[in-house]
């Protein structure tokens, strides 16, 4: 049995090299029930260690330090504490033992919400997340938990980074469901409803066995987002869909359907009216304020619509055939629109004639050629991966005993016909 | 060349003399008064004089043409032997046509009784037949039943006598005469898919046929297409219809209606060079229009693009086309394709149109034309685009280039999203197969 100094003097002397961490882990894994009881000294202890050195050690002195519930004062001192550690260990020392940093991670993350700073935790966070992951197209545990704090704490560029990368790698379907969950609030929150839809898109046709709450919110907000983005809603989910989403999705979210069914009808009030009488529900889901965007994406649908039709029109005609109670009214929306790069026009203030123009892109600038190139360069690498897969699964021992049973044990054309030949 | 040039240049008077020259150039529109009833019903004979009677009957707001309908169908059915419609007539006369027009109980009876004798009657003969087992007797008796049940209105009954006949046929005349049969009463009841199946199969028989039953059978089958809303066929097969027809097959459409039938129906569907060469060059069906000059005349406005004249025309037409029992229910939709087409036609050859003058040509305001337009072009039929301000409508030529392009980016972006979406879903399928690999362990 070592004392809490002795471990101390060890992992002093063992942190530096490979092989010596390897042997100071065994040590630690044993001490692990003595540093639990003597959790309450530990804190002291902190302080003859460096984070960024000693990193196994303090991580196994510091996580039994938060067990147990914790007051806000305690969170108070441990916060700091917690969020210097994470910025500066080491990621080879940390990995080895990656299920403690994992939970140390989370509760560091319970009690930012506790003190109701989330914003203390998405720095500290992020350098854990790259930390832990062995690579970029992994997805960790850790994931969901940053973005949900960069949710709580508005920080949405910051989740961004994270969300950019392209993730193949999955351990936990939980994790998966969640993080594309969280990633497409987070796009929607940047109004970036292509990439929100597709990260929603992912959670409701991954593959479930069950239908899990996840799934069912995210498709609420799938709903909402490609009414936004497209303009129009598609009842029916693809085919690889699982068949507990293909049966129960719908059935949970009623409302939304008929919301859809009512925007398709292309009449504004209507809309309206079917949003007042059941706000209630929409606002329970937390969803109210992506159902107002829902309301004004229509009028932008239907002046869009114009634009295809008309060559000039006036702001009366536009208030009148889009159902806007005045010209003002629609030359706000007329604004907005050209300002976001949606339509393409011309106010003519004078005669209060709107001149609709056709898109300028020629596509002949050179970003333009950059911009295809890149695109060219991202779909061979795609495809390079999918091959890699295709040939990985072909040679997979499972799929190919699985394969093999399915298939006629004695296939004619599994006998080669041409040793025959030389028999004779 | 120059021959085209003129042909446009001529065109394009036309276009332009449309608004103001129509005043100038009245014909008399004999089909905008009233419809004659009894002329109309002298077209026809038999069972559908009588429906036809009481189809206008139920569908016009005019009480005196109502009255003078109802009163040749009772008339006509009093000739015949069909009670359950007589009981149905003077319901629906309700005494309002004087004592003469009354339930008259005593005929009623009568001729059930003299019914009832004859079903006996021919009950007897048909089992005698067919204990005899003379296959040419028996044919005869179940096509007699069919007569019968026809007379009295027991049209399901009669449409199974006729095809039982099928059985005992030895000629391919026996085969077309059940056939020629089944049609009819099919077509009375409504049900069009036996009229295709029954003209099918006659038209499959090995002998030649004589012309005037393959003109019938155009005719049958032109019917079963209209009413399955397939206009293009139906005016095909009408365009087919040979003059031999005359009045011979009266008992189901007479000539008049194949005249009006097909043109409406080619008007409708057929592009420009079609109806030229199926409809105006035609010297079959140029018989036939012969009988309803309007509807001659409105299909060449509709040609030499005097869309005013020709759109006049149908209008006048439309209040006795709504009271034709086939084309009741088609009248609105072929407008529709018939005003649709024209307005397409008027702008396909033009890089700009002042909506002025369509509007003129088209006899509508321009807010009204500009609402078809938009219709139309929001549906991709014409490609334009309308200057509001100016009142010009701009044809749009799409540039393929960017097109192209645009839809590029477009599919490398999908694909891109889906092979992602792919891979992650093979991933989390792999994960869920290791779970379950290592539960087992």
């Amino acid at each position: 049995m070592q004392s809490v100094e002795n471990l101390v003097t060890q992992i002093q002397g063992l942190s530096s090299i490979a092989a010596d961490v390897a042997a100071l882990h065994n040590h630690l894994k044993a001490a692990e029930d003595m540093l639990r009881s003597e959790s309450t000294r530990l804190l002291s202890f902190l302080e003859q260690l460096d984070p960024s050195k000693h990193s196994l050690g303090y991580l196994y002195f510091l996580e039994p330090c938060m067990y147990g519930s914790i007051t806000k004062e305690q969170a108070n001192t441990l916060v700091p504490v917690i969020a210097r550690f994470l910025t500066s260990c080491a990621a080879e020392q940390i990995r080895l033992a990656s299920e403690k940093f994992i939970t140390l991670c989370k509760r560091f993350k319970d009690q930012v919400m506790l003190l109701e700073a989330p914003i203390r935790g998405v720095g500290p966070m992020l350098t854990a997340v790259r930390k832990i992951q062995p690579s970029t197209e992994h997805l960790t545990t850790l994931h969901p938990e940053f973005l949900q704090l960069c949710l709580s704490a508005k920080c949405y560029k910051t989740g961004l980074s994270v969300l950019e990368d392209d993730i193949y790698e999955i351990n936990q379907p939980r994790d998966f469901f969640l993080y594309c969950y969280y990633g497409g609030m987070i796009f929607i929150g940047q109004k970036r409803f292509r990439k929100a839809l597709e990260l929603l898109h992912n959670v409701v046709t991954a593959p479930m066995s069950t239908i899990n709450a996840i799934a069912v919110e995210a498709y609420k907000k799938y709903i909402l987002v490609s009414l936004i983005h497209h303009g129009q809603f598609s009842i029916s989910l693809p085919k690889y869909t699982s068949s507990a989403a293909q049966r129960n999705l719908k059935n949970f979210c009623q409302p939304y359907i008929e919301l859809a069914n009512t925007y398709n009808n292309g009449k504004v009030a209507e809309l309206e009216t079917y949003i007042r009488s059941n706000r209630e529900k929409f606002e329970s889901d937390n969803n109210l304020g992506l159902v107002k965007q829902v309301v004004s994406s229509m009028y932008k649908r239907n002046i869009q619509r114009l634009t295809q039709t008309y060559l000039t029109l006036s702001l009366q005609d536009i208030a009148s055939t889009v159902q806007l109670n005045s010209p003002k009214e629609a030359e706000m929306h007329v604004l907005q629109m050209i300002q976001d790069g949606e339509i393409f026009a011309t106010i003519n203030q004078k005669d209060g004639m709107v001149r609709f123009l056709e898109d300028p892109e020629q596509y002949k600038t050179c970003e333009m050629i950059e911009h295809i190139d890149s695109s060219i360069q991202r779909i061979m690498a795609l495809s390079k991966k999918l091959t890699a897969m295709d040939e990985l699964m072909s040679c997979d021992p499972l799929y190919l005993a699985k394969a093999g049973r399915e298939r006629q044990r004695f296939d004619f054309d599994d006998f080669d016909p041409v040793p025959q030949k030389f028999t004779i | 060349m120059d021959a085209e040039d003129e042909h446009s240049n001529s065109m394009m008077e036309e276009i332009y003399s449309n608004g103001g020259e129509e005043s100038t150039r009245s014909r008399p529109i004999i089909s905008g008064e009233q419809l004659d009833v009894e002329a109309y019903a002298s077209l026809y004979q038999g069972r559908t004089k009588i429906t036809r009677l009481m189809f206008i009957a139920d569908h016009c707001d005019n009480a005196s043409m109502q009255m003078e309908a109802l009163r040749m169908a009772y008339d006509e059915i009093k000739k015949g032997e069909n009670t359950q419609l007589f009981r149905e007539v003077v319901k629906k006369i309700d005494g309002r046509l004087g004592p003469n027009y009354t339930m008259d109980e005593g005929w009623c009876d009568s001729v059930d009784r003299r019914a009832e004798q004859r079903k006996e009657k021919l009950e007897n003969e048909l089992n005698a037949y067919r204990t005899n087992l003379i296959k040419e007797s028996i044919r005869m008796g179940y096509n007699d039943f069919g007569d019968f049940y026809y007379a009295h209105g027991a049209l399901g009954d009669a449409f199974k006598s006729y095809v039982r006949t099928r059985d005992y046929c030895t000629t391919s005349k026996h085969i077309i005469h059940m056939c020629m049969s089944a049609i009819l009463v099919s077509i009375e009841m409504g049900q069009f898919t036996h009229v295709t199946s029954y003209v099918s199969k006659a038209e499959q028989t090995p002998e030649a046929l004589e012309p005037v039953t393959i003109a019938k059978l155009r005719c049958a089958a032109g019917l079963a297409h209209l009413e399955s809303k397939k206009y293009k066929l139906a005016a095909r097969k009408f365009l087919e219809v040979a003059p031999d027809l005359g009045n011979s097959y009266n008992e189901v459409i007479a000539a008049q209606d194949v005249a009006t039938y097909g043109g409406l129906c080619a008007l409708a569907s057929f592009d420009r060079a079609e109806l030229k060469s199926k409809v105006i060059d035609n010297v079959n069906f140029r018989n036939f229009l012969e009988l309803v000059p309007e509807v001659r005349e409105l299909i060449n406005d509709f040609y030499s693009s005097r869309y005013a004249s020709c759109l006049d025309y149908l209008g006048n037409l439309k209040a006795n086309l709504l009271l034709d029992i086939h084309l009741h229910d088609h009248v609105e939709t072929l407008y529709d394709q018939i005003r649709n087409k024209a307005l397409i036609q008027y702008t396909h050859p033009f890089v700009s149109v002042d909506l002025h003058m369509m509007a003129n040509a088209f006899k509508t305001t321009v807010a009204g034309l500009e609402k078809e337009l938009e219709a139309l072009i929001t549906d991709n039929q014409i490609q334009a685009r309308i200057d509001s301000h100016n009142k010009i409508l701009y044809a749009r030529h799409a540039d393929q280039r960017n097109a192209t392009f645009q839809r590029v980016l477009q599919t490398g972006k999908e694909f891109d999203q889906d092979v992602r979406a792919m891979l992650l879903r093979a991933n989390l399928l792999k994960h869920e197969y290791n779970l379950r690999a290592s539960r087992k362990l």
